[in-house]
């Protein structure tokens, strides 16, 4: 892990020149001239269309995807370079459906990390306690039930949870809060922002939702058709002059009573 | 004397005989699904990791499904140390007969696994090996016990027909039964047939709705 101190900004990921396709005949290009640096403690907000390539980002860091042209650096040694199992224990990683484990009651699936990293029982079961009251829910109602016994926004604070577990510098989510109901969805999104200030983790995180990028951005890169056409500050992006930006923001639009 | 008759009569004086048929049976069946689950779970845990050898394995474990189950043994009977008349050709063709359901259950079960699941493990950092273990396999459990239920109601049902090349067992009676124009003879030897595979199918059902997760 880097323990240097944060003089200048520390470049935690670092994608140089990427292209990513698939090999198919005729190769696709998934995502390409990809240059981005994510520092050390931002929450960045990878927004686009479906297939504008985020998830692919989110999969180049972690080494679930290699690279085709260029490098992805994490914490300054390129993944391809990364043993992958020590690369992605210290990365985070929720999803939409959150991916709990059906057969491990909810404790069982917050230990996912410590017990493969076997830590000692009673470490595991203090960091299991913290972590479901962290995520806002009783471990002494909740540590035992199975995941088909909560609902949909309960499952996905038990996936974060569990991706804090083992405490891993770095987060990636992608588009977590994105099957949840309107009003589960925007109480997650509020909390997840507090969260998220008091972690300090350097979070990446992957949405369609640009009410959601802005909430919890500290900066938002702008994906098109596999290319970053924008990357700025939640504030000065609704200021930018770019027609997908303007397509997005345009989407914000949309309030009762007001003509189209 | 009613047909009825005479086959309860024939049960009532040949009880320990009747047993001792019913107990050979199981022993054949039991060894032989012993010998097919060992291959069949491991087997379908490796084709699940090549994709290219899938097809290869399940197809030969449809062809030997689609032999005539007393063709099977009469072709296994000229085969040098797996053949020749008795116990040891009878198991090795319940063995080839139990092998697909297993194979396919195991291989269905472990890919068809919810991928969102699939994907966190990867992504958490877990290894082949523990995904394989830890994730796949319990959560396959339930379809691979269901694949092995039906494998041994049919092995059951394909092992009266070893008593054709001297495996003994229940078969012997239906055989003689069939050479004697005797339905008390047959009888003594597809009802308890059928009430084995009744009982395993029973037994095998609770156990795999105890294995299955939501």
């Amino acid at each position: 892990m880097n323990t240097k101190p944060p003089l200048s900004p520390i470049k935690t990921i670092e994608f140089r020149d990427v292209l990513f396709h698939i090999n198919v005949i005729p190769s696709r290009v998934i995502v390409s001239g990809i240059s981005l640096e994510i520092l050390h403690g931002e929450t960045l907000v990878l927004l686009g269309r479906s297939g504008s390539g985020k998830t692919t980002l989110l999969r180049l860091m972690n080494g679930m995807l290699l690279p085709s042209e260029g490098k992805v650096l994490v914490q300054g040694r390129s993944t391809a370079a990364w043993d992958p199992i020590r690369l992605r224990r210290g990365m985070g990683y929720v999803i939409q459906d959150a991916g709990l484990f059906p057969h491990f009651t909810v404790a069982e699936n917050v230990a996912l990390i410590p017990t493969l990293e076997n830590w000692d029982a009673p470490r595991t079961a203090s960091r299991i306690q913290e972590m479901l009251r962290l995520v806002g829910l009783d471990p002494s109602e909740f540590a035992h039930r199975r995941p088909r016994e909560l609902s949909g926004g309960q499952r996905q604070r038990v996936g974060v949870a569990r991706a804090l577990a083992a405490d891993p510098p770095i987060l990636l989510m992608d588009e977590p809060f994105g099957a949840l109901d309107p009003v589960t969805r925007a109480e997650l999104q509020r909390e997840f922002s507090a969260l998220a200030r008091r972690l300090g983790k350097t979070i990446v995180f992957v949405t369609h939702d640009l009410r959601e990028a802005l909430l919890l951005a500290s900066r938002i890169v702008l994906l098109e058709a596999g290319r970053i056409v924008a990357s700025a500050t939640p504030q000065e992006f609704l200021r930018l002059d770019h027609p997908e930006v303007r397509a997005f923001t345009s989407s914000l639009a949309i309030t009762p009573g007001a003509s189209a | 004397m009613s047909p009825q008759m005479t086959a309860w009569s024939f049960f009532a004086d040949h009880r320990a005989e009747i047993l001792g048929a019913t107990l050979d049976h199981l022993v054949l069946v039991v060894i032989a699904m012993i010998i097919a689950i060992l291959i069949g779970v491991p087997l379908g845990m490796f084709i699940v990791q090549r994709p290219a050898l899938r097809a290869i394995a399940l197809g030969i474990a449809s062809v030997f499904q689609t032999i005539p189950s007393l063709a099977l043994f009469g072709f296994l009977i000229p085969i040098p140390f797996i053949g020749g008349i008795g116990k040891r050709t009878a198991i090795v063709a319940l063995v080839l007969y139990a092998l697909l359901p297993i194979l396919r259950n195991t291989y269905v079960g472990l890919t068809g696994i919810d991928p969102a699941v699939l994907e966190a493990a990867e992504a958490m950092g877990m290894t082949r090996a523990q995904i394989l273990f830890r994730v796949r396999f319990p959560l396959a459990l339930a379809v691979i016990l269901a694949g092995i239920r039906t494998a041994t109601i049919i092995t059951i049902g394909v092992a009266t027909i070893a008593a054709a090349i001297g495996a003994g067992g229940l078969g012997t009676f239906i055989f003689r039964g069939v050479a004697l124009v005797s339905d008390a003879l047959i009888l003594a030897g597809a009802i308890p047939a059928a009430l084995l595979a009744l009982l395993a199918d029973f037994l095998l059902g609770l156990l795999e709705r105890r294995l299955k997760v939501s």
